[in-house]
């Protein structure tokens, strides 16, 4: 198999960018990325992005961001998967390199919110439940993941404040990222104060949803000319698993099987254990999907994963890192445009350019991506090469 | 709002049809084109008897676009009796504290409006906690 390599990266801070559109913030990205590999010149540039053609009323971005950054007549195609849709982009490009087809291809993910306000932008986002048995009995995405906690307290008799320790978590991790949104730690008490937004899932139980860019450049290992002043870092693993898209049609829906499967999988192709890598980016748009996550993926015992955040497990000086700088929670939630984040923030781990975020000693990530409630699960392996 | 689309699903939003599989009679709802369990086709119809109980619930403070006048407005995962979960909008709760293991019953409600273009409203199924009305 060729080597597939990451060897740029460019990233917006997430925000309420007014002042940017949808193809100047995915230009940013790219540009950055770029600028950091300048002898390389994409063949292809996969975009992920969930939500343009509803909020900022464009589709065919292939033709139309390719041609805003002079890099018209090269290979241009979308991939939505809602909030996983980056990840599946960046699939595409790992996919698109193997095959020998194409040599360097460029990935981003971008989204734009912020052009509407209000209920608009929440029916928007709950495009990505079942419209016709969801939708239709106003169901949100965070009443979604509302069910879940819901049930979950149900089920393990946990207190409520103990979600807390995800949200205090990735706040945290957040503080030492200049490419977060939420630049201060939260406190307990903070989180026990906020307000419900959906009972039993309140304010600090959700990522702020905001807009995003981050673009990654990838190519081929023997590709690649001269030295580069930082390190390479080798995609190892590749996974895409779905399940049901709607939480009723799921004889357990506290269990994220596509967050599993793919796990597993992209494992398999790494040669480890989840357990042997060095950090875990995942899907913490909400505090319960972490949890679920980690209970999925065998990390954490079914019930125990707020307790082990709790007792610091997750933490970045902990035994499995996850949301090393911030993740969803703490960095941002730019939907589509999420995966290429993690990704990004992966590799600069891997790269040992994360500052005072550094995991000590990062050789090995996971990253996943969830769609909705693990409705599609998007898994890579990053290793340093 | 999309009319032809909200039309075709009036058996199962009013009358809470779903489909019984012919091969293996495992009872379907919502309707799919594949029976889950045996992965036969699905057409014959079934209508289910309305009753179940909550499994999980919430209370949405944040509404999508028009369902703002109802807002908060409960909704639940329904286990029916007969086996599937549904989604759907708890209803004359009164002062009632919902509880996971509530037994509910279906009850035919106006769902949504369009409020901006020609007047249309949507109807569809709710759930009411049991003995509260004439139906029991």
């Amino acid at each position: 198999m060729t080597d597939v390599v990451v060897s740029g990266i460019g990233m917006v801070t997430p925000g309420e960018h007014w002042d940017l559109s949808l193809r100047s913030l995915a230009a940013k990205s790219i540009l950055a990325a770029l600028k950091d590999v300048p002898t390389l010149k994409p063949d292809a540039i996969y975009i992920g992005n969930f939500l343009g053609s509803t909020l900022s009323r464009q589709a065919n971005l292939g033709a139309l961001l390719t041609d805003d950054v002079g890099l018209g007549g090269i290979e241009g195609l979308t991939v939505e998967a809602a909030e996983a849709s980056a990840a599946g982009a960046f699939r595409l490009a790992y996919l698109a390199i193997q095959s020998g087809y194409v040599q360097t291809a460029l990935v981003v993910g971008v989204e734009k919110f912020t052009d509407v306000v209000g209920n608009q932008a929440e029916s928007a986002v709950a495009e990505a439940l079942d419209y016709d048995y969801e939708n239709i009995s106003g169901l949100t995405v965070a009443g979604v993941a509302a069910l879940l906690m819901q049930r979950y307290l149900h089920e393990y008799k946990v207190p409520r404040e103990s979600f807390g320790a995800f949200a205090c978590l990735a706040q945290s991790n957040a503080a030492t990222n200049p490419y977060a949104y939420f630049r201060k730690p939260l406190k307990m008490e903070a989180y026990r104060d906020a307000p419900m937004v959906c009972d039993p899932l309140n304010l600090y139980d959700a990522a702020p949803m905001l807009d995003g860019a981050a673009a990654l450049l990838l190519t081929r290992a023997d590709a690649l000319e001269g030295k580069l002043d930082h390190p390479l870092v080798k995609v190892t693993g590749s996974a895409v698993s779905v399940d049901a898209l709607s939480l009723h049609d799921r004889p357990d829906p506290l269990a994220f099987h596509a967050a599993a499967d793919s796990l597993n999988s992209a494992c398999h192709q790494a040669g480890m254990m989840p357990g042997d890598a060095d950090f875990f980016e995942l899907t913490d748009s909400f505090s319960i999907y972490a949890a679920l996550t980690l209970e999925a993926v065998g990390l954490a015992p079914r019930g125990q994963a707020c307790r082990m955040a709790e007792a610091g497990e997750f933490a970045r000086a902990g035994r499995m890192p996850i949301s090393t700088l911030g993740g969803m929670k703490g960095r941002g939630n730019p939907f589509g445009a999420g995966g290429a984040y993690q990704l990004a923030e992966a590799v600069l781990q891997l790269r040992g350019q994360a500052g005072d975020g550094q995991v000590k000693d990062a050789r090995r990530a996971l990253v996943q991506s969830l769609g909705g409630p693990a409705g599609t699960a998007i898994t890579h392996v990053l290793e340093r090469a | 709002m999309e009319i032809p689309r909200h039309w075709r699903l009036k058996k199962q939003r009013y009358a809470l049809v779903g489909e019984i599989c012919p091969h293996c009679q495992g009872k379907i709802f919502p309707p799919r084109d594949v029976c889950p369990h045996c992965g036969g086709e699905a057409k014959e119809p079934y209508a289910f008897s309305g009753h179940g109980k909550v499994y999980s619930y919430t209370v949405v403070a944040d509404p999508p676009a028009g369902f703002e006048r109802n807002a908060p407005y409960a909704v639940a995962l329904v286990q029916l009796d007969e086996g599937p979960m549904v989604t759907a909008q708890l209803t004359d709760l009164g002062g009632e504290k919902v509880e996971i293991g509530m037994p509910v019953e279906m009850v035919t409600r106006k769902i949504r409006s369009d409020g901006d273009e020609r007047g249309m409203l949507v109807y569809g199924y709710k759930f009411r906690p049991v003995g509260l009305g004439i139906a029991k």
